[in-house]
């Protein structure tokens, strides 16, 4: 009990003494904020692509492409083969017994951002009028559904934003000339949104494909894929492969999820290494101009553990504050942010917002204090150690 | 000259604290090398790209495919040397993760127009004899053990086999490097024969992705793009021809702002290094305020001070700036070696003397205000240390 009273003791006393130091404590709260600022503002980026992309789809709704075809681009399905997997068991049917199933195109064109001669590849989903059934998420938000047959584009919201000139009444080239742009629509925030929709028949004979790219269904329950997969796998006819939505495109993220996460903790790591010093430096120097006061309390007979604490204490509830500030910059500048990036694994571009999520504001925290606690431990030590008769005849 | 050893002296009064203070701003140093390397790689593409060499794709996007007539239509037109047309293979080896690129492509053209890349005569002449040969970078035959001779099995992820199987297998007959070793990053892939290609697949026949064209003389450039884009206007195979340089230029501007995710990390290092030097500094010249004094009271002049002070702090940022340099110097290559895709990465002159640069504003900015306030100094009131 007495070694908590005294540590309570000199904690009090150290960091009412904060004020007096504030410029030199400021140094560990700012590198410290710098470190968590920068590891948590990208950690977000990534956060944020992988979870527009993962949120994509449903465990009822599952993706047929060719097998060994890794994305969509990629895939080829035939019109025979559309027809056997539209038909195949395990797939939720309207009342009137029609499945719930669709072909679908998928290509890509260019799309220059207004004053950019640079075009970015965005996706073109070539599907039907109908693709509510499958996909009941699908709304329009503005302007109207693109006619069957016609030459007329739904812009997704996310890219709409990005490219300003996805308006609606503007054209876009999509294949043989431009299309008529009528209507924007959402599918709740998923990858969806980064494309654009046509009408399958309209883009078939503009492109002048004969194959579709994926068949998307739905399923009669999640428990269905497991009879749907194999009916498909066992089809001698054809060689393809059926994944659950969200299995796929989460797929989809890993690769830049991955290098954006690397990028994030290699930089901080090295960062954090030179905030680290940097916050031996002060907290050295706190003890430093400390050592009359330290010796002091020694002299009175407060132990080494108390005296120890009290420098841990003040280090790591600046590194707290320093944290708190990184990740509150973090939050204020980028949550929310949309950017749009080509995703390399699908060859498109996605346009997601950066997530700061509270696991990530955690994580940014125990990094401050990590820092915080190497940052303290050593000169709390020195700081114990001091021989108290010199440090008193010194001061 | 004279001045050094005070210089030196002044800089390690207190060791522990000069030396935290320089391990951090070489680590912010050794950030800024690592961060403009990897910045670097990804406009090695826009540098390497020949002046005289112009990529022709279908006109709505880089994935269209044209017929394969479309090259020598090309071919045929005035201004153009070479044509070379090539196809995307999106294949894997083992796995999707070790990813590369891989090219079906016509060698020869493909060879002659491409003078940065280097394969021994003797490899090229066996790729040229072998139907189903590749030829690869170095840097991946490195990464994956592969050797002249091997058989390299691939998985399609677009290209089945006429029989519908995905695996593809070719024969290792050469492996090229480029003659700048910087440049690898962007030729770090596998070539193999269009025709074979073009043969062996199940759909698709009689296409290629694009085309990579050699004109006579750059100066044409402009018309020659124009002749091509002009020869297939209203055809259902509509083109757009870029120089190679637009090209790859395009391509990068579609990663996103790369440059401004790595330039904003660089500032908030330095932002956040400003505090930790300027502070050190100040902490510094407070301490050393009553030998200022004495210093001034044997006849150093204000400017004299001033520029002590100065000289410190510049010796300070350019020593941990260097050893910073000097350390990603060392890693670099290491890191190369194991970043698919980045196996161009090295500290470029540029980026040194950035660097340096860098180091002697910061310098400047952290050591101004000690440096003022030591030169403003009252000998009497710093004596009496008040």
């Amino acid at each position: 009990m007495n070694t908590l009273r005294q540590i309570i003791a000199v904690t009090a006393v150290n960091l009412r003494a904060i004020p007096s130091r504030l410029g030199s404590s400021m140094v560990i709260v700012i590198g410290i904020a710098g470190v968590v600022g920068v590891l948590v503002a990208l950690l977000s980026m990534a956060a944020g692509f992988k979870a527009t992309l993962a949120g994509t789809g449903t465990h009822e709704r599952a993706i047929v492409l060719r097998g060994g075809s890794t994305d969509e681009l990629g895939s080829v399905i035939t019109r025979e083969q559309a027809a056997i997997i539209t038909d195949t068991p395990g797939i939720a049917r309207d009342a009137d017994g029609t499945p719930q199933a669709i072909a679908e195109f998928y290509l890509l064109t260019d799309v220059a951002k207004p004053g950019a001669d640079t075009p970015s590849n965005v996706v073109v989903r070539g599907t039907r009028v109908d693709v509510g059934r499958v996909r009941p998420e699908f709304r329009i938000v503005a302007g109207r559904m693109f006619t069957p047959g016609v030459r007329e584009v739904v812009v997704g919201r996310a890219v709409a934003a990005q490219f300003e000139t996805l308006r609606i009444g503007n054209t876009v080239d999509v294949r043989d000339g431009p299309w008529t742009i009528v209507g924007v629509f959402e599918t709740g925030g998923d990858v969806h949104e980064s494309e654009l929709w046509v009408d399958a028949g309209a883009l078939e004979t503009a492109s002048r494909r004969t194959a579709y790219n994926s068949v998307t269904v739905r399923l009669e329950s999640a428990a269905a894929f497991a009879t749907f997969k194999d009916a498909l796998t066992t089809d001698p006819r054809m060689v393809v492969s059926a994944q659950r939505e969200p299995d796929y495109y989460a797929s989809r993220s890993e690769q830049l999820h991955l290098l954006i996460r690397i990028l994030g903790y290699t930089v901080a790591v090295i960062m954090g290494i030179g905030a680290v010093f940097g916050a031996l430096n002060v907290m050295y120097a706190a003890v430093a101009t400390r050592a009359v006061e330290i010796a002091t309390l020694r002299a009175l007979g407060f132990g080494g553990l108390p005296v120890v604490v009290s420098v841990m204490i003040e280090s790591l509830l600046l590194a707290l504050a320093g944290g708190l500030v990184g990740a509150v910059v973090a939050y204020v500048f980028f949550n929310g942010y949309t950017v749009n990036t080509l995703n390399f694994q699908t060859f498109s571009q996605v346009a997601f917002a950066f997530r700061v999520t509270p696991e990530l504001i955690r994580q940014g925290l125990a990094w401050a204090l990590t820092m915080g606690l190497i940052g303290g431990l050593f000169p709390a030590i020195r700081a114990a150690r001091l021989p108290i008769v010199e440090a008193l005849r010194t001061g | 000259m004279r001045y050094l050893p005070l210089i030196w002296a002044t800089l390690w009064r207190r060791p522990p604290r000069t030396l935290f203070t320089m391990l951090s701003i070489a680590v912010a140093f050794l950030l800024y090398a690592l961060l403009t390397a990897v910045n670097a790689a990804f406009n090695t593409g826009i540098e390497v790209a020949g002046a005289d060499r112009l990529v022709t794709t279908g006109r709505y996007s880089l994935t269209q495919v044209l017929p394969a007539g479309h090259i020598q239509k090309i071919q045929s037109l005035p201004g153009v040397a070479l044509v070379a047309g090539q196809s995307w293979f999106g294949g894997y080896y083992q796995k999707e993760s070790n990813f590369f690129p891989q090219f079906p492509t016509q060698i020869e053209p493909y060879l002659a127009m491409y003078p940065e890349i280097v394969l021994p005569e003797d490899q090229k002449q066996a790729m040229l004899r072998t139907r189903t040969g590749a030829i690869i970078a170095k840097t991946l035959a490195d990464r994956y053990g592969f050797s002249i001779g091997d058989r390299i099995p691939i998985i399609a992820g677009i290209w089945p086999l006429a029989d519908g199987s995905n695996n593809w297998e070719f024969d290792l007959v050469g492996i090229f490097d480029t003659k700048n070793p910087k440049d690898r990053s962007i030729y770090e892939m596998m070539l193999f024969h269009h025709e074979y290609f073009d043969e062996a697949r199940q759909f698709g026949k009689g296409t290629v992705g694009w085309m990579v064209v050699k004109t006579r003389d750059p100066a044409q450039n402009e018309t020659v793009i124009q002749q091509i884009d002009a020869l297939f206007a209203n055809s259902p195979h509509e083109t757009r021809t870029q120089t190679e340089k637009a090209f790859n230029q395009a391509f990068i501007k579609q990663m996103g702002d790369i440059g401004l995710i790595m330039s904003s990390i660089i500032g908030a290092v330095f932002f956040t290094l400003l505090f930790l030097t300027g502070n050190t500094m100040m902490q510094s010249v407070r301490e050393r305020i009553p030998e200022l004094a004495v210093l001034k009271t044997l006849g150093y002049s204000d400017g004299g001070v001033l520029a002590l002070v100065l000289a410190e702090s510049l010796a300070l940022c350019l020593l941990a700036a260097l050893s910073g340099l000097a350390l990603a110097a060392v890693l670099l290559p290491g890191i190369a070696a194991k970043l698919p895709g980045f196996s161009g990465l090295a500290l470029t002159p540029g980026a040194f003397a950035g660097a340096v640069a860098i180091a002697v504003l910061l310098a400047l900015v952290v050591g101004l205000i000690p440096a003022l306030r030591a030169m403003r100094l009252q000998i009497v009131d710093a004596l009496a240390a008040r």
